[in-house]
């Protein structure tokens, strides 16, 4: 029997400033696993995510949440930026990033209700930091700040994940309660997509990867994955010639897809 | 009775510019305002000439809109053109300065109803010449005093009933837009709210000087604030604190009421910047038991 | 005409003495300027400006009348206070560099308000234009105003010309050179001493509030025209000091009108024209780059479909035969206005000769028809070979790229994949 398909990335390219960065990947992810997102540095891992996540434009091709378009359905979908990518000396304590959570296009001018309010602090108290609620939040250690993402993507109560590395300036202690935390949500059905960096855990985390280096390298379990030649293949520097491609894109500001041009 | 009347007016300048310079600054867009707030020029004098008349509403909402097109313009600069941001803001709202001091010099020939200093740090003594006076005799305030409640009106209302909205776009824009957030729709709104703050605002304290009641008291709040409403609340109480203290120092050493209540924001920003990194350090000297979560958070510009 | 003739052979010897201290002064703002831009802190030349004020009205009280030299002293040292407590905010709070600027730009013109208010209301004789310097007043440049100026102009240019190398590795990356051992502080010291001095110079004739578009905007409109810094410098300085005589002579012709105005609306005008005209990086050239390549793309379309029709028809070898534009229809989804035009540019062009009942290829047409086919080709098999990307997709990865793909990267990919000739057929 074939698994319920959380998210489906068909034949996506995406360009940064001209140049492609992620060329035709293609996969589909099952739902109800922890999914894993590999590469080196520069491979595209966070383009890929603000893609699905339409933060960014894509050049071609076309993403799919539950056989449906993002705008359908991104309640369902809760997205955990990076750490560095946030001001943490933001005037805001701890329940009131959670409190976040419970925002949307539609209830912005609304009042919070007494229900936001229940599930927000049940998200603090998941991961353990009922006793911080009302710090200021850079007055948190970095795994406790990482913490506080985790609340609030859990008060958004949504069926999909996607996690830009939170695992880093993480202590080892936190990055297992967060594991933890994300293994219970898988069991109870969600689908969570992390880019992670570190290749040695890579195995014990997630039930599924995908592995890229500006293209798909391989997708499926880690045993699959994680074979000498993919690894040599998506660690092993990019192709001379897709890089060459690429830059010549760039230079002439080509159209990527002949769709962009009439014809 | 018209020293009370100048103090409320720029109290409530003070406020409005408070409440408005708190997301900027949070947004890391303080020069924007400083560029919005130049970048009026031109729509003011054009208001101007077109009435002939100092507060037609409907023209200053007009000017207000030059505003809302410099914020436009430094988009389009640093997106299209890539010119990096800050160079974006420089180049452009010295540019419709310059062309708001053109349009006064060539079109006001002769009419002096904008005094080009005026348009620098305004002349808030003056408000008491422009009363509103009804059936002759009965007196109800400077026509300014006005103008800023209803500039009060619709920011107190837009930021009360867009709260939400405007924090989280202030805290992290890829998030706002993850949730399915018009951040577009938002940063104009904030931009347009900035526009008509220094455009209602510029008889009393001129486009130079209502920068610093955007940026200094909110900037103070900053400095200690935990919370949005917290900043909120002490940048107002700065912004309307060096209205009055910079009122009765200008009246006791005669000089520019506007220019002795920014002088006093900005004592008052180093002030409470100074007596905070002593704080700090005594603290630091007294805790030698350091708690777990003292950690240091990675600040951005580190890296 | 003649008011022309009469402005530049100076008949009013004002109009030399603005035109001297224009060009000292723009030159001195754009050269220090174009690395402030570099270094990203353009509108540090904004706070600089506004705190001139206080400075000029402390020299005044200090001295009792407009001495140049205490009002110049004065704004050299509030101009370079300021920039202290600029760096001093940041690095010492979490106000970030942009709100620091806006803070100390308005504390330090309120004071300036404020001293200016003072002088004025405490009955010195001979203050009359000191209110000069908020709007500045090209047209009291006087003689000993252009030795000053033409001095700053030269420590400038001395100190590029000796720090030159010092001043591209800080702007580029202070961090490097930090690690290489650079004297990274002092330098930065420097670079920001001269750009007070460049400030300074020019305050008098633009005033606080435009002073800063010398600053900025000169560099921000030659980086259209060049990736070389040296070049740079040079635009920039050529940009700046036309702006400074085109200001001149319109405000010359306009007697009502200031100088300053007009010198910062001619340059941004320039700057306006260079981000759509410029070869490099305008409006301009990317929309002429974006109409080329879609002419490309349709003519080398046209000949593929050209080269498919034939293939059908196992007539591959020869490709002899007359087509009209509803054979090529039907092998081809086309918007048949544009397909007219492509074949038209074609005939032109001599790739394709116009028949009675339709057209055909030529020899030129029928390499080109292989040519693009083959490219295309190889593109999907490089693809198959080096990607996961399945054969399902590997067609539409080809279809632009067939387009882009060099002579120089056909021999790689020849090489790569050891094909010659055409293969068979597209996936």
């Amino acid at each position: 029997m074939r698994e319920a398909c959380a998210i489906e990335v068909h034949n996506l390219t995406t360009t940064y400033g001209g140049a492609p960065v992620l060329w035709d990947i293609d996969f589909e992810l099952p739902a109800g696993h922890i999914i894993g997102i590999i590469g080196p540095n520069g491979s595209g891992k966070t383009t890929l995510l603000k893609t699905i996540m339409g933060l960014l434009p894509a050049s071609s091709g076309y993403v799919k949440i539950f056989d449906k378009d993002l705008e359908q359905i991104r309640h369902k979908i809760s997205y955990v930026p990076q750490r560095e990518s946030v001001d943490w000396d933001f005037p805001a304590s701890v329940f009131d990033i959670v409190m976040m959570g419970r925002y949307r296009k539609n209830n912005l001018f609304k009042r919070t209700n007494k229900t936001d309010l229940e599930i927000v602090l049940q998200s603090i108290e998941k991961v353990g930091l009922t006793k911080y609620k009302d710090r200021q939040i850079a007055q948190l250690s970095g795994g406790q700040q990482q913490r506080v993402f985790i609340a609030r993507a859990l008060a958004q109560k949504a069926d999909i994940y996607l996690m830009d590395e939170p695992f880093v300036g993480v202590d080892a202690a936190t990055e297992h309660s967060i594991l933890k935390l994300l293994k219970e949500m898988r069991d109870l059905g969600k689908t969570v997509l992390i880019i992670h960096h570190d290749l040695q855990t890579v195995s014990d985390y997630f039930d599924y990867l995908v592995l890229l280096n500006t293209r798909l390298i391989a997708k499926g379990t880690p045993q699959e994955v994680l074979t000498e030649e993919n690894l040599t293949n998506a660690y092993g520097g990019q192709l001379t010639l897709l890089a060459k491609v690429a830059n010549l894109i760039k230079v002439n500001q080509f159209p990527i897809r002949e769709k962009d041009v009439d014809l | 009775m018209g020293e009370l009347w100048i103090i409320i007016t720029a109290s409530i300048v003070a406020l409005n510019a408070a409440i408005l310079g708190c997301f900027l600054l949070l947004r890391k867009m303080a020069m924007v305002g400083d560029a919005i707030s130049h970048a009026v020029l031109p729509g003011i004098v054009v208001a101007y000439y077109l009435s002939g008349d100092k507060t037609s509403g409907l023209l200053l909402l007009g000017a207000t809109l030059t505003g809302v097109l410099a914020s436009f313009a430094i988009d389009f600069l640093s997106r299209k053109a890539k010119i990096q941001g800050d160079a974006s803001i420089g180049i452009t709202y010295t540019f419709l300065f310059a062309v708001g001091m053109i349009m006064i010099s060539t079109m006001m020939n002769g009419n002096t109803d904008i005094d080009m200093e005026c348009v620098l740090y305004g002349d808030i003594s003056l408000i008491n010449l422009d009363k509103i006076v009804v059936d002759g005799n009965l007196y109800l305030g400077p026509r300014a005093f006005y103008i800023e409640v209803i500039a009060l009106v619709i920011i107190g209302f837009s930021i009360g009933f867009g709260f939400k909205g405007f924090k989280v776009l202030s805290f992290n824009e890829d998030y706002a837009k993850a949730l399915g957030i018009n951040t577009n729709r938002w940063h104009y709104a904030l931009m347009t709210l900035v526009s008509l703050t220094t455009v209602f605002s510029f008889e009393v304290v001129g486009a130079v000087l209502v920068v610093g009641f955007l940026i200094i008291p909110p900037a103070t709040a900053q400095l200690f604030s935990t919370k949005l409403k917290q900043m909120l609340f002490w940048a107002s109480v700065f912004g309307i604190l060096a209205v009055i203290i910079g009122y009765y120092l200008a009246v006791w050493m005669n000089v520019s009421i506007t220019g002795a209540m920014v002088t006093v924001a900005g004592i008052d920003f180093f002030l409470v910047l100074i007596i905070q990194r002593l704080v700090d350090r005594k603290k630091r000297s007294t805790t030698f038991a350091a708690p777990e979560f003292i950690t240091p958070t990675p600040k951005n510009s580190v890296e | 005409m003649q008011t022309f003739l009469d402005f530049i052979s100076f008949k009013d010897p004002n109009v030399m003495y603005v035109i001297l201290g224009m060009i000292c002064i723009n030159s001195s703002s754009a050269l220090i300027g174009t690395f402030a831009f570099l270094r990203k802190r353009s509108l540090i030349g904004d706070a600089i400006a506004h705190s001139l004020l206080p400075g000029i009205c402390l020299g005044f009280i200090a001295a009792g009348d407009k001495r140049m030299i205490f009002l110049f002293l004065g704004a050299f040292l509030t101009g370079w206070f300021s920039t202290f407590l600029v760096d001093y905010i940041v690095n010492r709070s979490k106000i970030k560099q942009d709100a620091a600027i806006g803070i100390v730009l308005s504390s330090f013109f309120a004071l300036g308000i404020v001293l200016l208010t003072y002088i004025q209301n405490a009955g010195y004789t001979n203050q009359g234009g000191l209110n000069g310097f908020l709007f500045g007043q090209a047209a009291a440049i006087n003689r000993d105003e252009i030795y000053l100026f033409a001095l700053i102009l030269l420590i400038i240019l001395v100190a590029i010309l000796v720090f030159y190398r010092s001043f591209i590795l800080i702007s580029f990356n202070a961090e490097f050179a930090q690690s290489i051992g650079l004297p990274v502080r002092w330098i930065e010291f420097l670079m920001t001493s001269l750009t007070v001095l460049a400030t300074a110079s020019g305050i008098q004739a633009l005033g606080v509030v435009l002073m800063s578009a010398l600053i900025v905007t000169p560099a921000a409109a030659a980086r259209f025209w060049t990736h070389k810094l040296s070049r740079m410098l040079v635009i920039g300085v050529v940009f700046s000091v036309f702006s400074g005589i085109v200001g001149a002579y319109i405000s010359y012709t306009h007697a009502a009108t200031p100088t300053g105005p007009w010198v910062v609306a001619v340059l941004s005008v320039i700057t306006l024209l260079s981000f759509t005209v410029s070869t490099k990086s305008g409006i301009l050239a990317n929309f002429l780059r974006a109409r080329k390549n879609k002419i490309k793309i349709l003519q080398e379309t046209i000949l593929k479909t050209i080269f498919h029709y034939h293939e059908r028809r196992g007539l591959a070898q020869n490709l002899d035969s007359v087509l009209t534009p509803t054979d090529l229809l039907s092998v081809r989804v086309y918007d048949t206005y544009q397909l007219q035009k492509g074949i038209k540019r074609l005939i032109r062009l001599g790739f394709l000769v116009a028949k009675e009942k339709g057209f055909t290829l030529t020899e030129n047409g029928k390499i080109e028809g292989r040519r693009i086919v083959r490219l295309h080709r190889l593109w999907e098999h490089y693809l198959l070979k080096r990607t996961t990307i399945d054969a399902l997709h590997v067609h539409s990865g080809a279809e632009a790229i067939e387009h882009i793909l060099s002579p120089e990267i056909e021999k790689e990919l020849e090489r790569e994949l050891g094909i010659v000739g055409i293969p068979t057929k597209d996936f």
